[in-house]
C-alpha cells in the first residue's frame, strides 16, 4: 500500500465528500429551519440534473453556467411548493410528512421516466475526464470544481444567515417559532423563503453532480438517504456541519474501501450515523 | 377484467352452441405469455427483450407455419408482481410462459408454473439454482453462471493465442451482487483448472453495484500494476469505471469481461463515445453469419427502423429463441395441452438457431448445455464478434492502442 | 357494536369462502393483500399504538425470513421450530434498537433514521454473509406442492392463503385485545403526551419497549411466511428501504393506530395498483412510469385530504 495511493484516495474522498456536503446543504437548511422531513430531496436534485442536461443539449452551456438560471427556477419552485403544499404539514405528525413527500417523490421519479425514458443522460464537457497532475498525485478536475462550488455556496449561505435581515429573521423562526410570531415575523413567508433557498442549494448541487454522475430517473433515493446521514452527522442547520459531515462520510468511505472491502463501505456511513445519533444527536457542529 | 370475462363467456357460449369456426380458431394458436420487466429499474432491459418477442410471431409463422399469440405482461421489476402476473397469464389461458430476465422473478414464476403445470421457458437468468430444484415444467435456454465463466475464460485463452500476447497478471474487479458473486465463485473454481491461461490474478476487488463513485476501487486496481483488467460488471458501473480509469490515467492492456453485461450495451457506446473502443466481453451471443440471424435482423429492422439488432443481440435473441422453442414444441405436439407441451419441449432438438453454440437440447434438469459464447469487442462503436474465428467479422485487437506499461 | 360485528362476520365468511369462486390470480393477489395487511398491522403496533415511527421494518421481515430459511436450508428443521428462533432474534434486535433509542432520548425523525440505518447496515451485512448465500440469495428446496405438509409448511397456494388469512385474523384479534388492555391505555397516554404520562408515574420506557418487542415479534412471523412462500431471499430485495416503505403504505393510508386501518389500506392500495394497470392497458396508455404517476398522485390526495387515513372516514360514514 504505497503512500501515493493513500494520499490520492484521501484527496478524492475529501473532494467527493465536499460534493456530498453540497448536496446535503439544502436539506440542512430546510430541515434545520422548517423541520420538514424532505424525503424527496434526492429526487429534486435529480430534476436539477436533468435540467442541466437538457440545457446543455439545447444550448451547449457548461453546467456551472446554467446553475444560476436553474437555481433561480428552483427557488421559485421551492417557495411555491412550501407555501402551497407543505405548509399545512408542518404541524402534522412525521409519518404524514414522510408519506406526503414519498408521494411527491414517486410522482417526480415516474414523470421523469415518462418524459426522458430510462436511459442515462449526461453532459460532455472538455475538462470532465481531466486531472491535475502534481507529481504522482492526481486531482480530478471536475470534482475539484464541484468541491469549490460547494465551499462557495456554503460560504454564501453562511453570510446570508449571519448578516442579512432575512437571514436573521429565518434564524429567529428556527430558534423559536412562537417567539418569532409574537414579534410579528411572517413565519409562513420565511419558511417558504427557506425552502426556496434549500432548493437553490439542491439546484447548484445537481448542476455540479451532473459532471460526475450520469442521471437516471431512479437516482434520487440513494442520495436522499445519504443527505440525511450527512445532515445528522454534521449537525442540523449548520452550513459548516453539512460540509464537514460530507467530508467525514467521503473520507471514511474511501478509507474503508481502501483498507477493508470496497463493497462494504456504505456500512461505515450507517455505522457512523448510528454512533452519532446515540452519542451526539445534534451532530458535530449542530446546536441542540 | 370484466371485459375479458365477457369475451371468455362468449367463447364458452360459442363452444357450447357448437360454432365450429370460432372453436377452431382458438385451438390453432399457441398463446405465449411474455413476462418481462418493462418498467422499474430493469425497464430498459425488459424493453430490449420485448423487441425480440414482438418480431417472433411473424418470423415463426414463416419458418414453422405456426400461429402464435403474444400475451404481454410487465412485472415492473418487482418479484411480488412477477408472481401475480404469472398467475394472471395462466388464468387467461397462456399455454406457455416466457421470460423474465431476472433470477429472483424467475424463481417466483417457476414456482407458479410448476404449481399450475404450465411450461415456462426462461430466456435469460444465470442463477444456477433455478434448474436445480427438480422442476418438471421449467426450462432454461441460457448459460448458467458457471457455464458463462468457463466459456469466458476459455475464450480469453483463445484471445491471447490469436493476438500472440502473454499477459502475466490480471486484477479482477467484480460487482458484488447475485450475478457478480456467482461469476467470482466460478472464476475461483475454474482458474486453477485452466492451466493454459498464462496469467495470475494478483488482486480481487469487489464493489457495490449501486456505488456512484469508484475512485478507491480504481486506485487500488491501478496500484496492483496488473497487465490487464478482468471485469465482471453491469452497465452503469462499467461506464463509471471506464471514466475513472481515464481520470486516473490507468491504461492496462485491455478490459476483458469473462461474461457480464455492460460493455456491449448501447448506453456504453453512447455515453463514452471513443472511450468505449476495444473493451471486450465474452458473452453468449448470436451468430452474425447465421441464416436465422439474417431473417431475425430483417424483421427487427422492419419493426425498429431507427435501431440496430446488434445493441439488443443478447436480450432480443434469447427471447426470440425461447418463443421459438415453444412454437417448435407446439408444432410437434399438435396440442396446447400443458403436459403434452412440456413433454414436447423436453424432446426439443433445434439445430438451426440464432445464438451461438450446439443444438438446443434440454437435459434432465431442463437446462440446455452447449450454448456458446463469443468474444465480442467494441470496434468502431459497434459490438463486433472477433472470436471464434468461424463466426468472427473482424480480428481482435489486444493489447489496446494506448496501452502504457505502468 | 353489533353492526360492526355483523360486518366483520360477513367479511370473514367472504374471505374464507374466497377460493371457491376466485381464480388462481385473484387468490395470489388476495394472499399478497393479506400479507401486507398482516405486516402493516404488526408495524402499526409500534407506530400507531406507541407512537414510534419505524422506517426500517423490513429489517425484521428479513431477519425473520433468513433465520427460519437458513435453519431449514442447512439442517432441514421445519419452520415451526425455526419460527421461535426467528422471533427471538427479531425481538432481541428490536429491543436493542429500542433500548438505544429510548435510553438516549431519540425520537421522531431521528428514531426513524436510526431504524433506516439499522436496516441498511443489515442489508449490506447479509450481502457479505456466505452462510445465508450472500448476494447470490438463499434458495429453499421446494419439495412438493400438492399436499398440505403443515409441518414443513409446504403445499399448494391455497394453504398459504389460509395461513395468512388466519395470521391476519389473529393479529386483528390480538391488537383489539391489546388496545383495550392496560397496555393499550398506557400507550395512548404516551402517544398523546409522553411527559405528562411520565409525570403520572407511567414507566414509559418499559411500555415503549413492550410495543417494540411485540411489533418485531409479529413482523418476524411475516418474514418466516415470506421465506417459505417465495422460497428465495436476496438481501437486496428483502432489506430494501423500498420494502420498508411498502410496509407502511397500508397503515398510513388506511389509518395509523386504528384496528382496521392497515387491512383497509392494504386492500385499497393493491386494488388501486391493479385497477390502474388494467385501466391504462385498456386505454392503451402503456408508457412506462405512467401508472406510478397516477398511483403517487392518489397517495398524495389521500394524505392531503384524509390526514387520519381512510378508515376513520369510512367508519364515520358507515356509523360503525
Amino acid at each position: 500500500m504505497s503512500f501515493d495511493l493513500v494520499v490520492n484516495v484521501l484527496i478524492a474522498g475529501t473532494l467527493t465528500g465536499l460534493v456530498y456536503g453540497l448536496m446535503a446543504l439544502g436539506l440542512s437548511v430546510i430541515f434545520g429551519v422548517v423541520r420538514v422531513v424532505n424525503f424527496a430531496h434526492g429526487e429534486m436534485m435529480t430534476v436539477a440534473m436533468y435540467a442541466a442536461t437538457v440545457l446543455f443539449a439545447m444550448l451547449g452551456l457548461d453546467p456551472f453556467v446554467v446553475a444560476l438560471p436553474v437555481a433561480a427556477a428552483f427557488f421559485v419552485f421551492g417557495y411555491v411548493l412550501q407555501a402551497g403544499l407543505i405548509n399545512p404539514f408542518i404541524t402534522r405528525p412525521e409519518h404524514s410528512q414522510f408519506m406526503l413527500l414519498v408521494a411527491v417523490a414517486i410522482v417526480m421519479v415516474n414523470s421523469l421516466l415518462m418524459v426522458f425514458g430510462p436511459d442515462a443522460r449526461n453532459v460532455q464537457v472538455d475538462y470532465q475526464l481531466d486531472s491535475f497532475e502534481i507529481g504522482k498525485i492526481l486531482v480530478d478536475k471536475a470534482r475539484l470544481y464541484a468541491a469549490a462550488a460547494a465551499v462557495l455556496t456554503a460560504g454564501g449561505l453562511f453570510l446570508f444567515f449571519k448578516h442579512s435581515k432575512a437571514g436573521k429573521a429565518i434564524r429567529a423562526c428556527a430558534d423559536n417559532y412562537l417567539g418569532a410570531k409574537v414579534v410579528g415575523l411572517n413565519v409562513k413567508k420565511y419558511y417558504a423563503l427557506t425552502f426556496g433557498l434549500g432548493c437553490v442549494c439542491v439546484a447548484i448541487a445537481g448542476c455540479a453532480m451532473v459532471l460526475l454522475v450520469d442521471v437516471t430517473p431512479p437516482l434520487g433515493p440513494a442520495y436522499t438517504l445519504l443527505a440525511f446521514v450527512i445532515v445528522i452527522v454534521g449537525g442540523l442547520g449548520s452550513m459548516g456541519g453539512a460540509l464537514l459531515g460530507g467530508v467525514l462520510i467521503g473520507v471514511s468511505e474511501a478509507l474503508a474501501g481502501l483498507f477493508i472491502a470496497p463493497s462494504a463501505k456504505s456500512m461505515f456511513s450507517f455505522g457512523l450515523l448510528i454512533v452519532v445519533l446515540l452519542f451526539r444527536p445534534q451532530g458535530l457542529l449542530g446546536k441542540r | 377484467m370484466k371485459r375479458r370475462q365477457f369475451t371468455q363467456a362468449l367463447a364458452a357460449a360459442a363452444v357450447a352452441t357448437g360454432f365450429p369456426g370460432l372453436v377452431k380458431a382458438q385451438a390453432q394458436k399457441l398463446k405465449v405469455g411474455i413476462i418481462l420487466p418493462r418498467s422499474g429499474y430493469l425497464g430498459f432491459i425488459g424493453q430490449s427483450c420485448q423487441k425480440g418477442a414482438d418480431l417472433a410471431p411473424g418470423v415463426i409463422k414463416e419458418m414453422l407455419g405456426v400461429d402464435i399469440e403474444l400475451m404481454n405482461a410487465d412485472f415492473e421489476s418487482n418479484v411480488d408482481t412477477a408472481r401475480t402476473r404469472a398467475e394472471r397469464l395462466i388464468q387467461e389461458g397462456a399455454n406457455v410462459l416466457v421470460g423474465p430476465f431476472d433470477s429472483g422473478a424467475a424463481s417466483a414464476i417457476a414456482q407458479v408454473a410448476e404449481q399450475r403445470g404450465v411450461p415456462f421457458v426462461i430466456n435469460i437468468a444465470a442463477a444456477p439454482l433455478i434448474t436445480e430444484q427438480g422442476y418438471k415444467f421449467v426450462f432454461r435456454n441460457f448459460q448458467t453462471a458457471g457455464d458463462i465463466v468457463r466459456n469466458g475464460l476459455a475464450l480469453i485463452g483463445e484471445l491471447f493465442q490469436a493476438t500472440s500476447t502473454v499477459p502475466r497478471t490480471a486484477v479482477f474487479m467484480h460487482v458484488n451482487d447475485t450475478f457478480g458473486q456467482a461469476m467470482a465463485k466460478g472464476i475461483g473454481a475454474f482458474m486453477p483448472r485452466l492451466t493454459q491461461l498464462p496469467f495470475k490474478i494478483v488482486d480481487t476487488i469487489s464493489y457495490d453495484p449501486a456505488a456512484k463513485d469508484l475512485t478507491v476501487e480504481v486506485s487500488k486496481a491501478k496500484a496492483s500494476n496488473a497487465d490487464f483488467l478482468l471485469l465482471v460488471c453491469r452497465l452503469n458501473d462499467a461506464i463509471i469505471l471506464r471514466r475513472e480509469m481515464v481520470k486516473q490515467r490507468w491504461n492496462p492492456m485491455g478490459i476483458v469481461s469473462p461474461g457480464s453485461p455492460g460493455m456491449y450495451e448501447e448506453q456504453y457506446f453512447k455515453t463514452l463515445g471513443k472511450l468505449s473502443e476495444h473493451s471486450i466481453s465474452n458473452v453468449p451471443w448470436y451468430n452474425p453469419k447465421g441464416r436465422l440471424t439474417q431473417v431475425v435482423e430483417k424483421a427487427f429492422l422492419k419493426q425498429n427502423p431507427k435501431d440496430k439488432l446488434v445493441f439488443h443481440g443478447l436480450n432480443a435473441g434469447f427471447t426470440f429463441e425461447a418463443i421459438l422453442i415453444a412454437a417448435d414444441a407446439y408444432k410437434r405436439a399438435r396440442s396446447t395441452d400443458a403436459k403434452t407441451l412440456a413433454d414436447a419441449i423436453r424432446q426439443t432438438n433445434i439445430s438451426e438457431k440464432m445464438m451461438l453454440g450446439g443444438p438446443i437440447k434440454f437435459n434432465e434438469k431442463g437446462q440446455v448445455e452447449g450454448i456458446g459464447s463469443a468474444c465480442v469487442q467494441n470496434l468502431n462503436l459497434l459490438p463486433t464478434v472477433v472470436l471464434p474465428t468461424g463466426a468472427a467479422t473482424a480480428k481482435p485487437v489486444f493489447p489496446v492502442p494506448g496501452y502504457k506499461k505502468a | 357494536m353489533t353492526k360492526a360485528s355483523a360486518a366483520l362476520a360477513l367479511l370473514a365468511a367472504l374471505l374464507i369462502a374466497l377460493p371457491a369462486f376466485a381464480g388462481n390470480y385473484l387468490l395470489s393477489v388476495a394472499t399478497l393483500i393479506l400479507y401486507f395487511a398482516y405486516t402493516g398491522q404488526a408495524w402499526n403496533v409500534m407506530m400507531g399504538f406507541a407512537g414510534q415511527l419505524s422506517l426500517g421494518h423490513a429489517l425484521y421481515v428479513g431477519v425473520g425470513g433468513y433465520t427460519a430459511g437458513a435453519i431449514f436450508y442447512h439442517w432441514g428443521i421445519g419452520p415451526w421450530a425455526g419460527l421461535w428462533v426467528a422471533m427471538a432474534l427479531c425481538v432481541a434486535l428490536g429491543v436493542i434498537i429500542g433500548f438505544l433509542a429510548f435510553r438516549f432520548g431519540i425520537s421522531g425523525v431521528y428514531f426513524a433514521l436510526l431504524t433506516i440505518a439499522f436496516a441498511e447496515f443489515t442489508r449490506i451485512g447479509f450481502d457479505h454473509l456466505d452462510w445465508t448465500g450472500g448476494p447470490g440469495g438463499l434458495f429453499l428446496k421446494v419439495a412438493q406442492r400438492d399436499t398440505w405438509d403443515v409441518a414443513n409448511f409446504r403445499g399448494p397456494p391455497l394453504m398459504y392463503y389460509y395461513t395468512i388469512l388466519f395470521l391476519t385474523a389473529a393479529a386483528l384479534a390480538f391488537c383489539a385485545v391489546l388496545l383495550r388492555s392496560k397496555a393499550g391505555y398506557y400507550w395512548q397516554a404516551i402517544r398523546e403526551n409522553e411527559e405528562a404520562a411520565q409525570a403520572l408515574g407511567i414507566n414509559t420506557f418499559r411500555w415503549k419497549m413492550l410495543a417494540v418487542a411485540i411489533s418485531s415479534a409479529m413482523t418476524s412471523i411475516s418474514g418466516v411466511f415470506y421465506a417459505f412462500y417465495y422460497n428465495n431471499l436476496f438481501p437486496e430485495q428483502v432489506f430494501n428501504i423500498g420494502r420498508s416503505i411498502e410496509i407502511i403504505l397500508g397503515p398510513v393510508i388506511g389509518g395509523v393506530g386504528t384496528l382496521f386501518g392497515p387491512i383497509l389500506g392494504a386492500v385499497v392500495l393493491t386494488v388501486l395498483s391493479d385497477t390502474l394497470t388494467e385501466l391504462l392497458a385498456a386505454l392503451g396508455w402503456e408508457i412506462p412510469g405512467i401508472k406510478q404517476v397516477f398511483y403517487g398522485a392518489v397517495l398524495l390526495a389521500v394524505v392531503m385530504f384524509l390526514p387520519n387515513g381512510i378508515w376513520p372516514a369510512v367508519a364515520k360514514r358507515l356509523r360503525l
